[in-house]
Formats: C-alpha cells, sequence, structure tokens
C-alpha cells in the first residue's frame, strides 16, 4: 500500500452507478462487477497520510469492469479534487482502466470534460497532482486526467495509451513495433517523468511531497 | 430515421463539411497554420474571421469533398499537432477577447504509432482541461460525427449544439456491438442502446440546442446572437457556468 498504516478514510464509498440508458445487459454486468472486486463501483477515494503527508487519494479498480469510467467513477474523482482544492491537499492518483464505460453512452465520455476541468481548478490553486500510471492505463482516462498530472509516474511495463493497439493494428493493417505503448518507450517519447517499481513507490512519493512543501 | 440510419447519414460523403460552414457562415476568414511544436495538420482548419460584425476564433475539423481532399485532410482525424494547434490559437482568442466557434466532424482521433507517440492522449486531455477556463466564449457545433474522445477534444464548450442528422457518441456502434456482443452486424441495436441521436442527448440535457435543417444566413443569426447574448457575461461567471454546466453531467 501506498499510504501510512490505518491513515486510509474512505470517501463516498456508497456511490453506485445506475443503468441510465437502460442498456441491454448493463445491470447484470454491474452486479458481477461488484461480486468479483467485492467493491461497489471502479475507483477508491479517500483521504490518508504518506509518510505523514496528508494526502488525497484515489486508486482505480480493474475488476470492476476492466476500471471503466461511468457517471460514478467520474463524479467520485471529481469530488475528491473539489475536496482537495478547498482543503489545499495534493492529490494522488492511481489509474488503470479500459476508458470510458461504453453503456453509459455519453454520460461516461463527458466524464472526462468533468474531471479535467476539476483537475485544472486543483491545479490552479497551487496544489500538487501526482499521477501513477498501472498497467492498462489507456482511452478516455489516458485522454482526461492520467495525463494531466504535475508529475508523472509509472508502474514498469505498464500499457499506456490513446488507441487500443488492436484498433490500430487493424487501422494500419501492420504489426507494432516491440515495446509499443510500454511505460518506458512512452517514457522516451517524453510523457513520463519516471518509473518507478512498487516497493519503491511509497518512499518516492514521500520525498516528492516533502519536496514540494507537504508533511512540515 | 432510425438511430443508426443517422450515424450513416451523419457519415455520408455528401454531406456538408466544415469548410461549407466556414464559407457559408464566416466572412474574411484568414487560416493559421501549425502548433509551433511539431507541424502542421491538415485535419483541422483553423484561423479567424468575422461571424455577421463578431470577429471570431474558427476551429473546423475537416473531411475533405473528394478523394484528393480527403487524403490531404486525413479523413477528418487529427493527429495531436491537430489538437495543439486548435488549443493555440483559443489562447490566442482569449488573449484578444474573441469568442471560439468550433466546428465538430470526425470518426475519432487518428489511431497509429505515429499519434500515440507524440501524446494523442496528452493532447486531447490539455484542450479539456485548458477549455475548462478559458476566459472567452465558446460554441461548438457537431455538423456530422462526433466520434468519442477525437470530438469531445473540441466540444469543451458553453453551448454544444448539433445539427439533427448528426450523431455524438463515446463508442461506435460498430465496434461498441463488436466488444459486447461479438458481432458487428448488431451495430443497429448498440446505435439505439447508446443514446447518440441529436434529439436524444437533447433529451438528456448533454446538449443544448438541435439545428432543424442547414440554411447558412439563418444558422449565422443564430450563432452570432447566441456569441452576442455569452459575450455580455462577465469572464469570470462565464467559466464559472462552465464548470457548471459538465460538473452537473450523471449526477
Amino acid at each position: 500500500m501506498l499510504t501510512d498504516k490505518r491513515s486510509f478514510i474512505e470517501m463516498d464509498r456508497d456511490m453506485e452507478s445506475r443503468n441510465i440508458l437502460d442498456f441491454p445487459g448493463y445491470d447484470e454486468k454491474l452486479v458481477a462487477a461488484r461480486e468479483k472486486s467485492r467493491e461497489n463501483e471502479g475507483v477508491i477515494c479517500g483521504e490518508a497520510t504518506i509518510g505523514g503527508s496528508r494526502v488525497c487519494i484515489f486508486a482505480m479498480d480493474s475488476n470492476f469492469m476492466m476500471g471503466s469510467m461511468g457517471a460514478v467513477v467520474g463524479e467520485k474523482i471529481t469530488r475528491l479534487f473539489e475536496y482537495a482544492t478547498e482543503r489545499h491537499l495534493p492529490v494522488v492518483g492511481v489509474t488503470v482502466s479500459g476508458g470510458a464505460r461504453m453503456q453509459e453512452g455519453m454520460v461516461s465520455l463527458m466524464q472526462m470534460s468533468k474531471i479535467s476541468a476539476a483537475v485544472k481548478r486543483h491545479d490552479r490553486e497551487g496544489n500538487l497532482y501526482v499521477v501513477l500510471l498501472t498497467n492498462p492505463t489507456t482511452g478516455g482516462v489516458d485522454a482526461s486526467f492520467a495525463m494531466l498530472g504535475d508529475v508523472t509516474l509509472s508502474e514498469p511495463r505498464a500499457r499506456v495509451g490513446f488507441a487500443g493497439p488492436r484498433v490500430i493494428e487493424k487501422t494500419l493493417n501492420q504489426k507494432l513495433p516491440e515495446g509499443f505503448q510500454k511505460a518506458e518507450r512512452v517514457l522516451e517519447c517524453g510523457f513520463i517523468d519516471a518509473i518507478v517499481p512498487r516497493q519503491e513507490q511509497r518512499e518516492y512519493l514521500d520525498r516528492i511531497l516533502k519536496l514540494h512543501g507537504y508533511g512540515a | 430515421m432510425n438511430d443508426i440510419e443517422i450515424v450513416k447519414v451523419a457519415r455520408s460523403e455528401n454531406r456538408l463539411t466544415s469548410k461549407d460552414f466556414l464559407g457559408g457562415v464566416v466572412r474574411d476568414f484568414v487560416e493559421f497554420h501549425g502548433d509551433r511544436l511539431f507541424g502542421e495538420d491538415r485535419a483541422i482548419i483553423a484561423g479567424i474571421g468575422r461571424i455577421e460584425d463578431i470577429a471570431v476564433t474558427v476551429i473546423g475539423i475537416e473531411k475533405g469533398k473528394n478523394i484528393e481532399e480527403r487524403i490531404e485532410h486525413n479523413f477528418g482525424s487529427a493527429m495531436p499537432e491537430g489538437y495543439r494547434k486548435a488549443l493555440r490559437l483559443m489562447k490566442q482568442a482569449e488573449k484578444f477577447g474573441r469568442p471560439v466557434v468550433c466546428f465538430v466532424d470526425t470518426a475519432g482521433a487518428y489511431c497509429g504509432i505515429d499519434a500515440e507517440e507524440r501524446g494523442q492522449g496528452r493532447a486531447i486531455a490539455q484542450c479539456l482541461a485548458e477549455m475548462s477556463d478559458l476566459e472567452t466564449p465558446i460554441l461548438s457545433i457537431v455538423i456530422g460525427e462526433g466520434g468519442s474522445g477525437g470530438a469531445l477534444a473540441l466540444s469543451h464548450a458553453d453551448r454544444i449544439w448539433m445539427l439533427e442528422d448528426a450523431y455524438f457518441s463515446v463508442v461506435s456502434p460498430e465496434s461498441c456491438a463488436n466488444i459486447l456482443w461479438k458481432s458487428t452486424e448488431k451495430a443497429d441495436v448498440a446505435a439505439a442502446a447508446l443514446g447518440l441521436t441529436a434529439d436524444k442527448l437533447y433529451k438528456l440535457g448533454l446538449i443544448d440546442k438541435v439545428i432543424r435543417g442547414v440554411d447558412m444566413e439563418k444558422l449565422t443569426g443564430e450563432i452570432a446572437g447566441q456569441l452576442r447574448e455569452l459575450l455580455a457575461v462577465p469572464a469570470g461567471e462565464l467559466v464559472m457556468q462552465r464548470y457548471r454546466k459538465f460538473r452537473k453531467v450523471g449526477y
């Protein structure tokens, strides 16, 4: 875990998605996802300390419909950024996602807009936002809050990209180069600050937070 | 028309493109090129001009009219440099106090190795974040295809309008059917379920106006009227209202 022992207090735990569009099969998928992940939705949000520094933290869950982003995921992350902005707290975000959740149509796509606007407000007030990309972070999450951090970290070999590799292969009708969309290559392309293995992440975050004056 | 028929009409090749709307609505248009970072993306046409007496910045995703033009404009699928050009000119619009009008028509942002490696995700994310507090009015009009993130990137606007036979969707109905039901033949079922038509999106409160039939003179007046209304709102209040507009989506 990234946070100090027993420091995590979860927020908005009870929020559950509804089938707003009456999309065929979505209700059953939600039930299955709740069972598989033992969570109510695809992101956990809350407040904690890391090395004694107060932070707001969110962690997406790949066991909940591939970490897809619907209205509840969007709302929970937006609320977290608003909470952090009001209290001048940094945000640490752990991303994993296949993208926007199709079954919620445009409502899910527009969560990208909603969260990005909340991130911008947090940013404008001088607050720190650290993203930790994990495998895979793609689609609408890559094209919004995963790519808006002040500091962007990644786990080794995580897939990070906008379009899915199969879609690109089909469009171009060619095999993709070795290492394409892997964190190491994305860092070479200039979009990641550092690749940090799991056992070093806590200490790394602690150092970054302290260098920004938190936890004093 | 049912929903999949609307998607097909929105994609059809003999449809009006952004160039037609630029010609029909904007006077004295001057095109500007390049993102100042990497290159010039012809999938996005951008510049300044006048709508009635209002100086505006105009950004349009262009698909092209014939095969040569379609190749030139990459079939209306923008690269990261296209979105960065759009954002550069939106920032300039803010500096000079000009409102921004975007014409959106794309199957999606370009999917390719080069697009990925130059940061397609980051380019779209920056449009969303920066447009959210741009201190000048933004009006986006979906004139054909509103294909996912690539269309959303130019739709973080004070008002979103759509032609009645345009669509705006999180995913193409074909991909959706393929992912969920392993059959592109069920695209009609997916199209109906996704709620992607202008009328459905208006009912959901996600867009602000449905344009029925294209009459350039009437449309020019409507756009000018809308821009005047937004220009009368103080910048801080405008940004606040834009925040609230997207803040309430889904909740």
